[in-house]
């Protein structure tokens, strides 16, 4: 019902402020990576149980694209940051 | 005789009466009661049928875990069904309804399913349904559904306001009994912020009801001098009336608060229930215990009722429950009731007590009977006695009240909602909260201790630690230690012997025998018993039941309870209202309505509005005498074409884009080149998706250096520019970009036909000819003689010669005024998203309709669009998979019928010329339509297989849901102007 995501530049805010993408752990090929490479990128996604690093989108707050480590199972949130200052995903 | 009011003690106002009536027949408590003790009071204790076998039910609890007193309050759209009375604080006015009986509550025909019952035994449903259909339906079902169930919601709508909130605190104090009322006291003297939810309209839990001195004062002189200590710091905030419901991720609680169900003169400007989100960095859970029934035939008499109920309604409103009371006693409890009931002058005609060593200490008159239990309750709507087996001997004793103390479990639901399993304790023959969980502590009777003092001492102490942890320095315990010398009995399970129903779920009418058979049919496992017998599964959710459902398992399949183990607890605690649940998202607030800076204009000119998403956009524009939509649109088109039209396109998604590296960015996420576009031109620009689909389109034009100005369409504003901060600050946070909506910023209009540059001319100050400004010019523009500033795009979505002309969205109405005056002389006139649809698909430019997620560029015409020399763009890689690349991929293809006379519609599908419907003759479908007046047909655009290659080909338009087949012709997808002479004009 009701979870707290600690934006790093807003604070704590509620999780309706925010627009959840997805999987934050792939890593967007080079455009010549071949189309294995691209399959994988654009279509096969993981579905752990535990940890598991999400793109979060401040969409209602400050916009901007934040890396969230979130339990989830367990929903607890373990790291916040952004997107940017986690290192190009390109 | 039957439960009645004392003429003196209580907490209740005898000076404040109140009227109210149950089933139409007046009544009168007073304030401090509940509807429950106010029907008592009346001598009402019989307040409702059972669901299955329509048994007479009385009030058997005093608080949330109550499964019999349900009844319906309120009237028309205030019905609210299945209320607990118990719960229910009476005020002037309120009117109550006993549910599930038909004629009466105490005439019920319902009742017949008690002779039925044995059908109706655990996986009734199970078994029924493998009876031949055709008796299911023509006999069990209709009886079924006439005799069982609930109260009925009403039909009408509710007329009352919900709203939702956040409070914070460092501390949750859940439960204003001794424990919770120790914590609070705690954290409010070591200053930390507090909030302290009960859900009762009295704090004190059960402090209301004892009459034993704790801490060397009266019970109601420590809670009164508490309550004043508490209400006089003001970083305490005390929630009366405010049900916890639920524990969730982030420490983060879910509270209801009702905040006017205790009137009947709603103020309309205030919230009948509240729902309170509240962030706490620590929370104490104090939310008691409850007691459990004693399961023994006919033990839902009504008259028969908690042991620790009658206690709260004897001390607290002065309910003496009849005039000749039984306890049947497991522990303790049992006797402080019997010593409350004598203190008042009432009689108790016996203390029934199962353990054969039991209290040597009671001093009161009436006889005690150990080790006896009672087997069997008397009487039908009414208890008239009970039949006790006493060491062997049967004895009859008359009685018109029971109360029944079969020991304690914590109340732990809200520890539980996080996925943690209760703990079973021999020692303290209950559940308890799982080991320690991060911000939350359970204190008090919650986590199994006994006594009053106890559950300070222990609140006290629990919260004082949690604060020290907090950094309050100067936490320390508002009470001293205090060991709980409560001794716990061996639980009583069931009682051997009795004739009668023996209930354990009562709201779902389960009784001892139905476990047995769950058992004995291999469904022993709690899960599987719960499912089979349905025990548990009621509105209560087995507040009462399930411990006992779960010691009669153990019993029965010869392990500890703690291998049965419990259910899954989920929010929420208690059931909650759809409105409170709603909040204030109803009716014109349920969505935000999204208007353009020019809906006024638009309506003053007459426009019809549509809703598109949030948006209203103006239709069409009806002139006196036309009395269908089509005549309008027709109007506006042949006007536009001939003359000049005005349209509002304030709603396309608008973006302003800044940065050193803006050109590069944009030339990254469209497939089109745009790093050279140069300053004061527009270009159309195609965005993909990752996956090669065409995602977006609209125009992109470059008003500076650094500076660019980007299109979307209506749809996708909030969705494109979430996908370029996506892509600039996760995929290339290296790139100086910046991006600001600017959708509601600017209002911008369409002025299209071949008189739209005479009209723009007298108001825009620079030269807008041909020459000096060509097609797909973009630039800033000096507006009125130098009074506002606008800029000015040569595009044109219509194939006329237009302009989009945007202005700081204030200036909308001003600016359409004006031109609408310029172009009277031109015969100018408004249009709306109606005929703009039609003059795009008489020039076969493409929408959302045909960008549906399933094409490509090329799908679309737009092959030589795509760079083949840009390193990157999104969409790229995939662009070039095998089945993008297939020959007969649906294409782009224009359509229309062969005799003008005829039609078809959207969505129609494309057979060969004859062809039978089938998978295999399906080559695609009709994507837009419109009756087009410059051609006199129908015309559409299609996605067809080979769609280029067979312009002029005869087909058959198909259209399933009318069964019309067409004849019609394939043709290029541009039906006006194919040589875009007037768009150059
Ligand atoms: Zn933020």
């Amino acid at each position: 019902m009701a979870s707290l995501i600690a934006c790093p530049h807003c604070g704590p805010r509620p999780k309706e402020e925010f627009t959840v993408r997805g999987d934050a752990g792939i890593t967007r090929p080079a455009p010549d990576a071949g189309e294995d490479a691209w399959h994988a990128y654009v279509y096969l996604r993981d579905n752990p149980r535990g940890r598991h690093k999400e793109h979060w989108h401040h969409t209602s707050g400050c916009r901007r694209w934040l890396v969230v480590e979130r339990d989830t199972m367990t929903h607890t949130i373990h790291a916040v940051s952004d997107a940017s200052a986690e290192g190009a995903t390109a | 005789m039957t439960s009645y009011r004392l003429s003196r003690g209580g907490r209740i106002d005898r000076a404040k009466p109140l009227d109210f009536t149950f089933d139409g027949k007046p009544m009168q408590g007073f304030a401090g009661d509940t509807l429950a003790s106010a029907l008592l009071a009346n001598g009402r204790q019989l307040v409702g049928r059972s669901f299955k076998y329509h048994r007479p039910r009385g009030i058997l609890t005093a608080g949330a875990a109550e499964p019999n007193a349900l009844v319906t309050i309120g009237e028309g759209g205030r019905t609210e069904a299945n209320t607990r009375a118990t719960l229910v604080e009476l005020y002037s006015g309120l009117t109550a309804k006993s549910q599930n009986r038909w004629p009466s509550v105490d005439f019920d025909l319902g009742a017949i399913n008690s002779l039925l019952s044995p059908f109706l035994g655990a996986g009734f449903y199970y078994k029924t349904f493998m009876w031949p259909a055709a008796f299911w339906e023509k006999v069990y079902e209709p009886i079924i559904r006439k005799a069982a169930g609930l109260g009925r919601a009403t039909y009408e709508p509710d007329p009352d306001s919900y709203e939702k909130c956040w409070a914070h605190c460092d501390l949750l104090v859940i439960g204003a009994g001794p424990a919770g009322l120790a914590a609070a006291l705690t954290a409010g003297r070591a200053g930390a912020r507090v909030i302290l939810a009960d859900e009762g309209f009295e704090p004190g839990g059960s402090l209301l009801s004892e009459t034993a001195p704790v801490s060397g004062k009266s019970a109601s002189d420590l809670l009164a001098q508490t309550l004043a200590e508490l209400a006089d710091m003001p970083n305490v905030r005390i929630f009366s009336r405010t049900t916890v419901f639920g524990w969730y991720d982030g420490n983060v609680f879910g509270a209801v608060e009702s905040v006017q169900k205790n009137t009947a003169t709603i103020d309309p400007n205030r919230p009948v229930e509240r729902i309170w989100r509240i962030a706490a960095k620590q929370a104490i859970l104090a939310s008691g215990a409850e007691e459990r029934p004693l399961v023994f035939g006919g033990n839902d008499i009504p008259g028969v009722m908690m042991a620790g109920a009658m206690r709260s309604y004897l001390n607290r409103q002065a309910i003496a429950p009849g005039k000749s009371t039984v306890i049947f006693t497991n522990d303790a409890s049992g006797y402080a009731a019997a010593a409350d009931l004598e203190a008042a002058g009432l009689d108790v005609a016996a203390i029934v007590d199962s353990r054969p060593d039991a209290a040597r200490t009671w001093s009161g008159k009436a006889r005690i009977l150990p080790g006896a239990v009672v087997v069997d309750a008397k009487g039908g709507r009414s208890l008239k006695g009970v039949t006790v087996l006493n060491n062997g001997r049967t004895e009859t004793i008359a009685a018109d009240a029971l109360g029944m103390a079969g020991g304690w479990s914590p109340i732990i639901h809200l520890a539980c909602h996080r996925g943690a399993k209760p703990v079973w304790s021999d020692a303290k023959a209950a559940f308890l909260a799982p080991q320690a969980q991060e911000g939350l502590t359970v204190v008090g009777a919650a986590a199994s201790i006994g006594s009053i003092e106890a559950c300070l001492a222990d609140g006290a102490g629990k919260a004082a630690s949690t604060l020290l942890a907090l950094g309050f320095s100067k936490a320390s315990a508002a009470f001293a230690e205090k060991a709980d010398t409560t001794i716990v009995s061996k639980p009583l399970w069931r009682v051997h012997g009795s004739k009668g129903k023996a209930f354990v779920d009562y709201q779902n009418d389960v009784h001892l025998k139905d476990l047995g058979l769950a058992v004995s049919e291999g469904y022993g496992h709690v899960e599987l018993a719960k499912r089979y017998t349905t025990n548990g599964m009621a509105t209560d959710q087995g507040k009462l039941s399930n411990i006992n459902a779960i010691g009669i398992l153990a019993e029965a399949r010869k392990v500890s309870p703690a291998d049965v183990g419990t259910t899954t607890f989920r929010p929420f605690y208690t059931p909650l209202s759809f409105g409170a649940l709603t909040g204030a998202s109803k009716g014109k607030h349920f969505q935000p309505v999204r208007k353009s800076p020019l809906h006024d204009w638009a309506r003053k000119n007459g426009a019809v509005f549509v809703e598109t998403g949030l948006w209203y956009r103006s239709s069409w524009f009806p002139k006196a005498g036309e009395t269908t939509w089509r005549e309008s649109v027709d109007r506006e088109v042949l006007n536009v074409r001939k003359n000049a039209g005005i349209c509002d396109v304030s709603t396309l998604g608008k973006i302003e884009i800044f940065g050193r590296d803006a050109a590069e960015f944009l030339n990254r996420v469209y497939c089109n080149a745009f790093l050279k576009l140069p300053i004061g031109k527009a270009r159309y620009g195609l965005m993909l998706r990752e996956d090669g689909m065409i995602y977006d389109d609209g125009t992109t034009s470059r008003l500076g250096e650094t500076h660019f100005f980007m299109t979307t369409t209506t749809a996708y504003a909030a969705g494109v520019m979430n996908h370029l901060e996506f892509c600039a600050q996760a995929l290339w946070p290296d790139l100086d970009v910046q991006f600001a909506s600017s959708t509601d910023q600017w209002a911008q209009i369409a002025v299209a036909g071949p008189k739209s540059r005479t009209i723009l001319q007298t108001l825009v100050d620079e030269d807008i000819s041909d020459a000096a400004f060509p097609f797909l010019s973009a630039k800033e523009v000096s507006l009125c003689g130098g009074m506002l500033t606008g800029r000015l795009f040569r595009i044109s979505f219509s194939g006329e010669l237009a302009y989009e002309l945007a202005v700081p969205a204030g200036y909308g109405e001003a600016i359409a005024d004006a031109i609408m005056d310029a172009g009277k002389p031109h015969g100018i006139c408004p249009y709306g998203v109606e005929a703009l649809g039609v003059m795009r698909i008489e020039k076969g430019h493409v929408t959302h309709s045909e960008i549906n997620g399933t094409v490509i560029p090329s799908d679309l015409g737009f092959a030589k669009m795509v760079s083949t020399t840009k390193p990157d763009f999104i969409g790229k890689a995939m662009l070039s998979r095998e089945g993008l690349m297939a020959e007969d991929r649906l294409s782009l293809v224009g359509v229309k019928p062969l005799d003008p006379a005829t039609t078809f519609k959207t969505g129609s599908h494309i057979l060969s010329e004859g062809a039978v419907p089938s998978l295999e003759n399906d080559h695609g479908y009709v994507s837009s339509s419109c009756y087009s007046p410059n051609l006199g047909s129908t015309i559409g655009l299609a996605l067809v297989k080979h769609g280029p290659k067979r312009h002029g080909e005869h087909v058959t338009v198909w259209n399933d849901l009318k069964n019309e087949y067409t004849k019609a012709v394939l043709c290029s997808p541009v039906f006006f102007d194919p040589e875009n002479g007037k768009l150059h004009g």
